[in-house]
């Protein structure tokens, strides 16, 4: 069953320095139950994008058109008390920055149970209870204690925990993790992970998780899409994205994993960085990036197209891709290959993903 | 380091700071030629040379300088701040005595400030860049541009002499009594003014400041009601700082209550303290100076430990 | 999982490709706007702010009106011979043969604010009447500005003991509201521009101090400071080269908004009639002498010109000279100056 569909989203930023199309005309579907990746670099419109499934989208942004139907309702058209009612109980999100997302004047446990209260009427110690039961789910000891304790008196990782506590606690049936891992280390990211993963599926919940890696989309996510300057240029299923990637943008973040172990290619980066969306480049927003460019690609804006028979992709289809390649534009080739050495790395991580 | 102990070192640099100010305020006075006796010398010329030194002795006027701080000080330390010379009466009989309608006039101003400005900063930063907001940041800063003692010649000129809502003077009447609340109202507003409009616009730049982070977003993300968001989770914090200036505003309260006793002829320590400059007595200037002085450094003593009881965050270091 | 991954190859992305061939377009990103300096942003911001540049031109206003109101001359000699107020401002009009004026005239076309106690023309007293406060408190600014950021530069600078004691000392001027320190030194050193001068210098330094002192210890981490002084740059050198810059923005608001203050302070201190001689066409002073009149309302009428004219000059200026303090701050993206006690003047 689809939970989420958007259609044509655009958002708009009207900064000092002009107009900043921070999401543009952008599609997708998330179905229940099913982890969804976002995937792309910093300032490719992730953020903004994850904050218009909730509406809240702040001066001077503005949520410019497109509908977004959770549910077959779309959110755009609710009433404020209406949005509120789905706000934080049917969807919920865990932010980037656990550490900024948390109030630093009250306790984390208030910050957690007033969300229950609110939604399901709980009274006051029901709410407290059921608070430290999460916090004790999300791995916080000694949770009963903690409860009173200030954000500031819990380290990075267990500030990360509550927050994903405070997404879960009303149940949701989406939950949208805005790179939840980028503040912590290595060893506390891996826990993370697998946790929103087993909650996940302990809740039956789907998840919109949103991320700058590749490594974590292929660990957790069914279906990916990559963003590039508010555009989404690459829609695939994870296994397609990795073996056989359509768009040099999806290539360029694929060879610049760091490979440990591995020292005989050097770590490809693509050059350059992310344009500041006030002024995106003309036709391919990619193109003064892209290894495969040429001059039509500074003049024609790719459509995003089933890479297979050229024909303009909805948000029903899995697999697309935003290139001039798939419209018969491009004159070279995509010279890049994709190549497996050794047994499957998805086969063993996929299977324990589902 | 415990709250206590933050309290308790907080409590003890307070005393290198009152030293400094009773040398300064001593030092001040005794630069700069001419002493009393010069004054009543001059009020009475048939005084003579004998007689004046006799006085200069009584006085100690005679001794080195930091002969008499160390005699000043000592007499301080016993709650003794000398004598006014033309009445012969204690100083501290007269701080004491003016003590009342100064704290009554402070009071009431700071009230004034806090009810006005939260409310208003509140409002205009949840409206802000609308034209509530506007309108009012707009009295905001002529409240900080008006001159006190103008805004009380023309509160008397309005208020007293068009409207005839009040007598150009207060009544002697018990200060503590419901009616001198009304006497209190024009020059309450008065010395409250500039207080209620610095006071509103931090609080506005500050919840304004507070409504960009993420934690509001977060918040709201909660699905919580606006009132929530704004009344809850971003007033709190904005209070910090806002609590701490309002104690900080007490150095703005006590100058204008020198501008504003001399405009309604309130008898308090402010006008006393003319007084005392224009007849030259040292000892009741030194004496309402550090007095303000003191004060002043317990309000931003109390300044400082709300900050610390009230933010969380804070490590007493 | 990093080695899993790695089993990955990608080959053929020759990123060389970029880098070597020309542009495809005239977009770059240098094109984005970034580039603009900070200092060239804010004076464009400050431009565009209406409610700042009407500041500008009030400021503007009544500091020429007041400057060319009567002619200057300094050492007997005129150098500034113009002369826009009617009358000289302490002239006795009613006592000039043939005059019809009296006291406490109401306005006229002849004396638009009416004549003040002693018959003088309100109006021409009104335009004179800027110039001590005014230029007292553009000199006081300057000066405390000047001290208070070498005192509060080697503080942060230096930091250890010196800061301690130095900070110590700006604990000290901070326990006293400065007009109440303003008003001391007056009473001891007579009124007078100089004295005025001093009076509101030796408190408003701190202010200062205090501000450039945080400012410096946040830019010292910078890692320029600490390459300059690892480079063997010499103390002097690094303070006024590298940090003092950068600590300009927040001093340049706090001066701004300084300027309202000391004029409401000077006019204050003659209000209570203790900056000038009685007479003298300042606007505090001229206020002081309305205020008998108002509390005994000579026979009946109450000459309401006499007190609003001169004090709604001052609020006036003020008023402009913190709308230019506000939007100095809005074009530096400085913080929200406390700027606690105007009005007290303190
Ligand atoms: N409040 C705002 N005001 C102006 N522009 C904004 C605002 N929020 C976002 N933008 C614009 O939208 C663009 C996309 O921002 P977004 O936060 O969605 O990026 P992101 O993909 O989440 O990046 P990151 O990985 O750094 O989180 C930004 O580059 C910025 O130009
Ligand atoms: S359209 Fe051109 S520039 Fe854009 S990704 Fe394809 S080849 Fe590269
Ligand atoms: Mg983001």
């Amino acid at each position: 069953m689809t939970l989420l569909e958007i259609n044509d989203l655009t958002v708009n930023f009207y900064t000092e320095d002009g107009v900043v199309t921070a999401v543009d005309d952008l599609s997708y579907r998330i179905e229940s139950g099913e982890t969804f990746g976002v995937v792309g670099e910093s300032g490719a419109g992730k953020s903004v994008t994850a904050l218009s499934l909730m509406r809240l989208i702040e001066d001077p942004g503005r949520i410019e058109s497109g509908e977004i139907l959770f549910k077959g309702e779309d959110l755009l058209e609710m009433s404020e008390a209406e949005i509120r009612s789905v706000r934080g109980n049917e969807i919920a999100m865990i932010f980037q920055d656990a550490q900024t997302a948390l109030n630093p004047v009250y306790s984390v446990g208030e910050q957690i149970s007033e969300a229950i209260r609110h939604h399901l009427n709980y009274s006051d110690a029901e709410a407290r209870d059921r608070t430290i039961q999460l916090l004790d789910r999300v791995g916080i000891p000694d949770a009963e204690s903690r409860y009173d304790d200030y954000p500031h008196e819990f380290s990075g990782g267990m500030q990360q925990r509550a927050v994903i506590a405070m997404a879960l606690s009303c149940d949701p049936d989406l939950l949208i993790a805005d790179e939840p891992t980028t503040a912590l280390d290595v060893t506390t990211e891996a826990k993370i992970l697998d946790q929103i993963q087993d909650l996940a599926d302990e809740f039956d919940t789907a998840v919109q998780l949103i991320t700058h890696d590749l490594g974590v989309v292929a660990k957790i996510c069914e279906r990916v899409m990559v963003m590039y300057a508010g555009r989404p240029v690459e829609k695939a299923p994870v296994e397609d994205l990795y073996y056989d990637p359509k768009h040099p943008y999806t290539v360029g973040l694929m060879s610049s994993i760091p490979r440990i172990g591995d020292e005989r290619d050097r770590l490809q980066t693509i050059p350059g960085t992310m344009p500041d969306l006030v002024d995106v480049p003309p036709g391919c927003a990619f193109h003064p990036r892209c290894p495969y460019a040429e001059e039509s690609c500074a003049q024609k804006q790719p459509p995003l197209v089933d890479p297979e028979t050229g024909d303009a992709a909805t948000a029903a289809d899995d697999r697309a891709a935003a290139c001039l390649e798939y419209t018969g534009d491009l004159e070279g080739e995509l010279e890049f290959e994709v190549s497996v050495e050794g047994e499957d790395p998805l086969l063993e991580e996929g299977q324990d993903a589902r | 380091m415990s709250l206590r102990r933050f309290i308790a070192k907080r409590v003890l640099l307070i005393f290198p700071i009152l030293f400094g100010v009773s040398v300064i305020t001593f030092a001040l006075v005794h630069i700069t030629p001419g002493d009393p006796v010069d004054v009543v010398v001059a009020l009475n010329p048939d005084i003579s040379p004998a007689e004046e030194a006799r006085l200069r002795a009584r006085y100690g006027l005679n001794d080195p300088i930091w002969e008499q701080y160390l005699d000043w000080l000592v007499g301080v330390l016993q709650g003794d701040f000398g004598k006014v010379i033309a009445t012969d009466r204690a100083v501290s009989t007269v701080i004491v005595e003016r003590l009342p309608e100064t704290i009554a006039l402070g009071l009431f101003g700071w009230v004034f400030a806090v009810i006005i400005a939260v409310p208003a900063g509140i409002y205009a930063a949840v409206r802000k860049d609308e034209l509530g907001d506007h309108v009012s940041r707009f009295l905001a800063l002529s409240g900080i541009s008006i001159p006190n003692f103008w805004l009380g010649l023309m509160l008397i000129l309005v208020g007293a002499l068009t409207l005839n809502l009040w007598p150009v003077l207060a009544p002697r009447t018990a200060l503590y009594s419901p009616e001198m609340l009304w006497y209190l109202l024009l020059p309450g507003i008065t010395i409250g003014t500039a207080s209620a409009s610095t006071l509103m616009r931090i609080m506005r730049s500050s919840m304004a400041e507070e409504m960009n982070k993420e934690y509001v977003t977060a918040a709201r993300a909660k699905g919580l009601p606006e009132r929530t968001v704004v009344l809850k989770h971003v007033l709190r914090n904005s209070l910090i700082s806002v609590t701490t200036v309002a104690a900080f505003l007490t150095a703005s309260i006590v100058s204008g209550s020198v501008v504003v006793e001399q405009v309604f002829g309130w008898p308090g320590l402010g006008r006393a303290l003319i007084s005392a400059v224009s007849n030259r007595e040292i000892d009741l200037i030194l004496g309402i100076t550090l007095f303000i002085g003191v004060a002043i450094i317990l309000a931003n003593l109390v300044a400082d430990i709300l900050y610390a009881v009230l933010d969380p965050r804070i490590r007493y270091d | 999982m990093s080695t899993e991954r790695g089993r990955i190859r990608v080959t053929g992305f020759d990123t060389d490709r970029v880098t070597e061939r020309d542009d495809l377009s005239d977009w770059s990103e240098a094109t984005t706007g970034g580039t603009e300096s900070r200092w060239r942003r804010a004076l464009r911001r400050f431009r565009h702010n209406r409610v700042a540049m009407l500041g500008v031109y009030v400021v503007a206003a009544m500091a020429l009106l007041s400057f060319f109101a009567r002619p200057v001359t300094i050492a007997g000699i005129t150098v500034q011979p113009f002369s826009i107020a009617p009358y000289d401002p302490s002239t006795i009009l009613y006592l000039e043969p043939g005059s019809t004026v009296g006291r406490y005239d109401p306005p006229t076309l002849a004396h638009p604010m009416g004549t003040d106690a002693s018959g003088r023309d309100l109006f021409s007293r009104v335009l004179v009447g800027g110039r001590l406060s005014i230029s007292i408190g553009f000199v006081v600014v300057g000066i405390t500005a000047t001290f208070g950021l070498a005192y509060g530069a080697v503080a942060g600078y230096y930091g250890g003991w010196v800061d301690e004691i130095l900070m110590r000392f700006v604990d000290v001027i901070f326990a006293f509201p400065g007009l109440v320190l303003a008003l001391v030194i007056v009473a001891l050193l007579g009124g007078g521009y100089w004295p005025l001068v001093i009076a509101f210098s030796v408190p408003g330094w701190a202010g200062y101090a205090r501000l450039i002192r945080g400012e410096i210890l946040s830019v010292k981490e910078n890692e320029y400071v600490l390459a300059a002084q690892a480079l063997g740059a010499r103390d002097r050198s690094v303070i006024f080269r590298h940090i003092v810059p950068n600590a300009m923005a927040p001093l340049i608001v706090q001066a701004s908004l300084s300027i309202g203050t000391v004029v409401i302070g000077v006019a204050a201190l003659g209000f209570l009639g203790l900056g000038f001689e009685p007479g003298t066409p300042e606007w505090g002073t001229m206020l002081d002498q309305t205020r008998e009149t108002l509390i005994q309302g000579p026979g009946g009428s109450i000459p309401w010109w006499a007190t609003v004219f001169p004090g709604g000059a001052i609020f006036l200026f003020v008023m402009a000279m913190n709308m230019i303090g506000d939007g100095v701050n809005d074009a530096l993206d400085a913080q929200e100056v406390g700027n606690v006690g105007q009005g007290g003047g303190g």
